[in-house]
């Protein structure tokens, strides 16, 4: 879908940040925990005190390799942590410990969908690196403060060859590739907070010319953000080019009040960090036996679980693409699934109903106030009749606003349960027939709307509690063929 | 008993497990001479108050009948490299004074475990660069031996206090000689165990894949059982060695096959690289080598030769690969967290630029431009990679010559101590210096310098032994028979009796 602007083929490359979920940093022992007191999570190794040294996470190494193995990559057998060195305050180190000539994750790729339109962006790398600390510049009077809480936190950094052709197509990948980490529990995927955070690369060619010179934009930590940025900047860039300015390298910032993309520094002010191999960390050597483990410790991917729910729910493509569409959903899938036995209705109801709400509440499936055991119970009882589905739908809202979260006893409280008794049926449109002869005549003589007249009284006839397809059934056996 | 202040590591240590002498006698002995001997300037920092009170708990427990570890009650004292909480440490620089650490190295706590009395901080070249103690911030160090010249360095404080008899061990650190060359100058015996052996945790970091820590002692005797407390695997190092504790006393007088009383090295293959023995090499240290590895024949020992053909190579290699780590690892001091701070500048930029030019002295200065131009853009390849190739080639060498040899022996440095002052205007003369130490540096292997006589002006001379790895034990069991045969080591500087 490379739709031109303004007859220019936009090309764009992600850098993205993911904060990996371990409990302690990625070269020292303290909390990686969000939101405390400013420099209380930070140790000696933090601080950069002197005689400190790092010592690698284990659980952060797992968590790449599970990555590089979700997006098919090369898992390097051996790789090297590197210094890259800049002097900022908070950068206790002087130097960021990351990964630069042999990262541990090596290609991969990434299916997105923009509408029908399907591509696969192919991943240059993934490497493992930890986070700088935070410079507080408005919140300390006429100072700046520094917070080093979140020094030393384990990022994955994710690379991809510059395959995407619009803003759509990079958001799509951006949300494949957030959908892909919390899957696998490897970032909680915060954005808000920094957990998943991307560096755009931009650039705008006429098409068949070589590749334009591209602008790095930091640090979009929404989707939202991160399609208005890559908009404005394409703009900006045919506007330079249409005026026959040239475009230069340079990294820019997004402001999202004004929606505008500015340079933070040009080429010219970029730093020379004189990576080298880090020489207190040896190099990290991944024996297949470790990839075997963590491979043995990842959930099912989306790809397999929508294949088993077509396959073995009898779902379709679509409605189990849906239910993958995250982990969260999908365990809820199953365990209503498994309560109800019945895959298609439930499927129906986490598309219609549950999402609906969700949607309108801006509300996570996490804190859904219906539980998917509560939800089956009560697909359990439209799949056997008990009430009807305009029933269900009000003993949804019950247990949705919290009025209790017994479905049998909601049921009966607000008298939803169908009557399925044929006897006592049979004496409703008995009744009925006898009373409206007037629809019985015009729908002997061929007047559709009189039957439906018809089975309006005897559901009127039986409060509400008569099933409609059963009396439906039981008004055509009595009255014959129109 | 002779004086207390002659007695060495392991005579001590049975003389306080006896309680022929306290704990507290050793230490107040010792700390009144260290203030008798102030003009030498090996200390920074006299712990004498805490190093009393460690003293007579040790005392107490003893005298309660503890069993105690060999070395409790023994003095010692840290190099200014280590950190330790509690007591400034400063690397021998401006841009640490004042300092405290809120932890120990582990080479220190190990030794506070083991029973060891730390009388304080002794002094160094700044962040451990140099080899004369002349870079250090807080004044010079004197040779004990003449109190005119230098005593070596990095580890010059500790080769200084050890050799004048103010205390039977102190630990040092050795990137490329620092623990080696000071021993030498000031007759007393040092090693450097092979890179992983001992804990960098708690060490200023000068260049990370090369430091080592290591004992200063009288005899080799005493290095082992101060190697044993200090040495061993620790988490806390990713680079440290995955290795059971060692008993490097144990080894050390582990009797090799077919050796005999009086022949306790029969059987042992001396390695002689010829590189080591170049025309320039100072008369008086040559003769004193060759005399001293006569003597290793007359213990048995067979001289062959062998040849480490890129000797001359390590200086330039070394120089270039500890700068680059070094630019780096000093990169933290910043002045934003700790440290020294310019008191007035006008932005951030400055603030850095005024307080490293303030904090650091010439000598590092000039390490970390050579570090940061090496690891540059565009000269990366050229340098820094190019270094490392040949890094790789000299530890290769080692290995082929290890496999002609058991040990390599020859001298520690190419002249014995310099007069104060000598180099001041030639710091490339001095990095010349360190050619016989820097190859077992860049390869990683143990190396040892044991006294062998007395060259011009009467100065020490040190014999090097270099082992392979994990071959402390075999430098060791060598370094001690030639000392049960010999007394340089034993000899003591007019004026320190």
């Amino acid at each position: 879908m490379s739709a031109l602007v303004r007859g220019y083929e936009v090309v764009i490359g992600l850098e993205t940040h993911a904060q990996l979920s371990t409990a302690s940093k990625i070269f020292s022992g303290a909390s990686t925990a969000f939101g405390a007191a400013p420099n209380t999570q930070a140790c000696a190794v933090d601080l950069a005190l002197p005689g400190t040294l790092p010592v690698m996470n284990r659980g952060a190494v797992e968590r790449a390799i599970q990555f590089g193995l979700a997006v098919g990559a090369k898992i390097a057998p051996l790789s090297i942590f590197a210094r890259k060195n800049y002097f900022y305050p908070d950068l206790p180190k002087g130097y960021q410990i990351s990964q630069y000539e042999i990262p541990v994750v090596q290609g991969g790729t990434v299916d997105i969908a923009v509408g029908e339109h399907r591509k696969t962006v192919r991943l240059t790398r993934a490497h493992l690196e930890e986070d700088a600390g935070k410079s507080l510049h408005e919140e300390v009077h006429g100072m700046t403060g520094i917070d080093l809480n979140r020094a030393g936190t384990p990022l994955l950094e994710i690379v991809s060859e510059p395959d995407m052709r619009s803003s759509a197509e990079a958001v799509a990948y951006a949300r494949e590739l957030h959908k892909t980490v919390v899957w696998l529990g490897i970032c909680d995927g915060n954005m808000q907070e920094g957990s998943f955070r991307c560096d755009a690369n931009v650039s705008v060619r006429k098409p068949g010319a070589p590749f334009g010179t591209r602008r790095e934009i930091k640090n979009l930590n929404s989707f939202k953000f991160l399609q208005q940025a890559i908009d404005f900047e394409v703009q900006w860039q045919i506007d330079r080019l249409e005026d026959g300015l040239p475009i230069e390298q340079a990294t820019v910032l997004f402001n999202p009040d004004s929606g505008e993309t500015r340079a933070m520094r040009s080429k010219e002010d970029a730093h020379d960090y004189r990576y080298f191999p880090d020489p207190d960390l040896p190099p990290l050597v991944i024996a297949p036996e470790w990839v075997e483990r963590a491979r043995r410790e990842m959930p099912e991917l989306p790809g397999a679980m929508a294949a088993r729910f077509e396959r073995d729910d009898g779902l379709s493509a679509y409605d189990a693409s849906m239910m993958t569409q995250s982990l969260a959903f999908a365990r809820y899938y199953e365990t209503a699934r498994d309560g109800s036995k019945q895959p298609k209705l439930v499927a129906n109801w986490l598309m219609g109903e549950l999402s609906k709400r969700l949607n309108t509440q801006g509300r996570d499936l996490g804190d859904s106030p219906v539980a998917p055991t509560t939800l089956a119970a009560l697909i359990a009882r439209v799949a056997d009749g008990t009430v009807s589905n305009s029933g269900a739908r009000q003993v949804f809202d019950a247990l949705w606003s919290g009025e209790g979260t017994d479905v049998d006893g909601l049921i009966a409280a607000k008298g939803l349960k169908q009557l399925n008794d044929t006897g006592a049926m049979e004496k409703i449109v008995d009744e009925v027939i006898a009373a409206n002869a007037k629809s019985v005549e015009e729908y002997r003589a061929g007047k559709g709307k009189a039957f439906n007249a018809l089975v309006g009284q005897v559901m009127k006839a039986s409060k509400g509690q008569a099933n409609p397809a059963q009396a439906s059934e039981l008004l055509k056996k009595k009255l014959g063929a129109p | 008993m002779t004086a207390l202040h002659h007695e060495g590591v392991a005579a001590l240590g049975r003389a306080l497990a006896s309680r022929q002498v306290s704990s507290v006698e050793v230490v107040s002995h010792l700390l009144g001479r260290i203030e008798a001997h102030r003009a030498l300037g090996t200390f920074l920092h006299l712990d004498a108050g805490r190093a009393l009170e460690v003293a007579r708990s040790i005392d107490e427990r003893r005298a309660r009948g503890e069993s105690l570890a060999p070395l409790a009650g023994v003095p010692i004292a840290h190099k200014d490299i280590f950190v330790t909480k509690g007591a400034p440490s400063t690397a021998g620089s401006k841009m640490l004074a004042g300092y405290e650490s809120p932890f120990d190295a582990t080479v220190v706590s190990r030794l506070a475990q083991a029973g060891c009395v730390s009388l304080g901080k002794l002094n160094c070249d700044e962040f451990a660069m140099g080899s004369s103690n002349e870079n250090s911030a807080f004044g010079p160090v004197r040779n004990p031996w003449d109190t005119g010249r230098v005593p070596g360095g990095s580890s010059g404080g500790s080769a200084a206090a050890v050799a004048a008899r103010l205390l039977p061990a102190a630990t040092g650190t050795d990137t490329g000689g620092s623990i080696r060359q000071p021993a030498s100058f000031s007759g007393i015996t040092g090693i450097k165990p092979t890179y992983g052996v001992c804990s960098r945790w708690g060490m200023v970091a000068f260049a990370s894949s090369l430091d080592q820590a290591g004992p200063l002692a009288r005899s080799a005797e005493d290095c082992a059982l101060l190697l044993s407390a200090m040495s061993g695997f620790d988490e806390r190092d990713a680079t440290s060695a995955q290795r059971p504790p060692q008993d490097f006393d144990a080894q050390m007088r582990a009797r090799r096959t077919g050796a005999s009383a009086s022949k306790p090295l029969a059987g042992l293959r001396i390695g002689l690289p010829r590189e080591f023995f170049p025309a320039a090499l100072a008369a008086d240290v040559g003769a004193t080598v060759r005399a001293a590895l006569a003597a290793f024949e007359g213990l048995g020992a067979t001289l062959v030769d062998v040849s480490l053909p890129r000797t001359e190579l390590s200086i330039p290699v070394y120089y270039i690969i500890a700068p680059a780590e070094a630019s780096s690892n000093l990169g933290r001091f910043d002045g934003v967290r700790y440290g020294h701070r310019a008191a007035k500048y006008v932005d951030l930029l400055d603030m850095y630029k005024k307080s490293r030019a303030e904090g650091f002295g010439p000598e590092v200065k000039r390490r970390i431009m050579i570090g940061t131009y090496v690891l540059s853009h565009g000269y990366y390849d050229a340098y820094y990679l190019q270094a490392q190739k040949l890094r790789r080639m000299i530890a290769d060498d080692f290995r082929q010559c290890f496999t002609q040899c058991d040990v390599i022996a020859g001298p520690v440095a190419p002249t014995v101590a310099w007069k104060l002052g000598a180099q001041d205007d030639d710091p490339v003369a001095a990095y010349l210096a360190d050619i016989f130490t820097l190859p077992a540096s860049l390869a990683g292997l143990p190396g040892m310098s044991v006294p062998a006589g007395f060259g011009e002006g009467g100065m020490p001379v040190g014999l090097q032994l270099i082992g392979n790895y994990f071959a402390e034990g075999e430098l060791l069991r060598a370094a001690h028979a030639f000392q049960q045969a010999t007394d340089f080591h034993a000899r003591v500087p007019e004026g320190f009796q």
